[in-house]
């Protein structure tokens, strides 16, 4: 690892202004992927903030019927949660399936969507409930947040503070885990708000996207037979060694037929 | 650049200057010669590394030593009594020989005893998912799962389960 200048700010108002000056700067979440990548040399900012000091990014509240939870709040914690598994269980099942249990201790909902990894769990969720991305000078509305694969719509030194989810009647997640990493090789949120549903996929494409015919399908008739016979078509999705283009948009079916039979 | 952090480490205060790029693996280790703590893959994938900090499971090479300042930290020497009694986990491991080249082992160790601080009576598909953060490539799992499960029973106060040959 290249050598850095670490920081730990105690207040966001600290870290969002370190993050504004520093030339070459990076927000150290929980670090379950900027650490692996800087060991990797594949990056090497000249300087690291750690957000762990900031109080204000933490924990979980009802508001609004939903949910708001702090960007610094980790995996496990978004898990356990009591509030997240009456007011939203799909919630806390798809934090409870990122990565593994140690990892789970310490990555945060926070990093994980502003890293925006093609195969990352939470990005379903964030797109699949209609989620705002609250920043330290914006809210991002979920649809808008996600842009490329590893790319969002946060201005540079731009800090994810919350997400905002809505809550849904009903919701289900169901991935196919990538067997080493546990990242989701096609993972399928489902959320039904009244006669409307949100559809995400995360893992298939070059960011987690909606699939309208699925949800056409599921506002028609809110079943696992419904989405059974809609299949997605290959175009543009990942092709790696883990598996074709081809063989993910067949999961994408599967996936959401078993989102549907988990729906909770 | 470097930094002056400060540790609870096994019950020990230990306050020392590192570079900030320091893993809290090779804290443990090249710092404080704690070298029971494995480094496996190095690609917070196998889990050799890992350790309590503020009582919970965490990969030591995938956290820097300065995130950790102030924290409380158990390695898998801080896990057996002061007179050399095993912890019942590691016992169970030793009774079931939950272990073959024993590379793996202390990880697998501090995972099993998080896993059971959390969930006192895991079932073994619980015990299978717990352990998702920690490859052993020896053993198939088998008899590490029978020892967590004997480990479990020993650590709620029962009598540590013998194997059964």
């Amino acid at each position: 690892m290249y050598n850095f200048t670490y920081h730990r700010p105690a207040t966001l108002a600290d870290a969002v202004s370190l993050l504004g000056s520093l030339e070459d700067g990076k927000a150290l979440s929980g670090g379950q992927t900027l650490l692996p990548t800087l060991k990797q040399r594949l990056a090497s900012p000249a300087d690291l903030v750690d957000l762990s000091g900031v109080p204000d990014l933490k924990g979980v509240r009802e508001e609004a019927g939903g949910l708001t939870i702090g960007a610094f709040t980790r995996h496990a914690d978004v898990a356990g949660s009591d509030v997240v598994a009456r007011v939203i269980p799909a919630l806390a099942h798809l934090a409870g399936g990122i990565g593994d249990r140690q990892v789970r201790h310490m990555g945060t909902l926070g990093g994980s969507i502003a890293n925006a990894d093609p195969a990352a769990d939470y990005p379903a969720a964030v797109v699949g409930l209609g989620a705002w991305v609250r920043t330290d000078r914006r809210e991002i509305a979920g649809d808008d947040f996600f842009t490329g694969m590893f790319e969002t719509a946060l201005e540079p030194g731009e800090l994810v503070t919350a997400v905002h989810f809505p809550k849904p009647d009903a919701a289900g997640y169901a991935k196919f885990a990538n067997p080493a990493s546990r990242y989701a090789m096609v993972g399928v949120f489902i959320a039904r708000f009244g006669a409307s549903v949100r559809v995400a996929v995360t893992g298939a494409g070059p960011f987690a996207t909606r699939v309208p015919a699925m949800e056409a399908a599921l506002a028609a008739s809110f079943t696992a037979d419904a989405v059974a016979g809609v299949t997605v078509p290959p175009d543009g999705l990942n092709s790696d060694l883990h598996a074709s283009a081809e063989y993910r948009a067949h999961l994408i079916t599967v996936m959401a037929k078993r989102a549907m039979e988990a729906m909770r | 650049m470097a930094s002056t952090v400060t540790l609870t480490v096994n019950g020990t205060t230990v306050t020392r200057e590192v570079e900030e790029r320091t893993l809290l693996v090779h804290f443990l280790r090249d710092i404080l010669h704690l070298t029971g703590t494995h480094i496996g893959c190095d690609t917070s994938q196998c889990g050799a590394c890992t350790v309590h900090v503020d009582g919970r499971s965490v990969k030591s090479c995938t956290m820097l030593a300065v995130q950790a300042d102030g924290s409380t930290v158990t390695t898998i020497e801080g896990l057996a009594a002061p007179d050399g009694t095993l912890h019942p986990m590691q016992a169970a491991f030793r009774e079931h020989h939950g272990l073959q080249c024993g590379f793996c082992t202390p990880g697998m160790v501090m995972s099993a005893v998080d896993l059971v601080r959390a969930n006192p009576t895991p079932s073994e598909t619980e015990i299978r998912e717990g352990l998702e953060g920690n490859i052993c490539r020896c053993t198939g799992y088998h008899n590490i799962v029978k020892a967590v499960m004997a480990g479990a029973e020993a650590m709620n106060g029962g009598t540590l389960k013998a194997a059964a040959e």
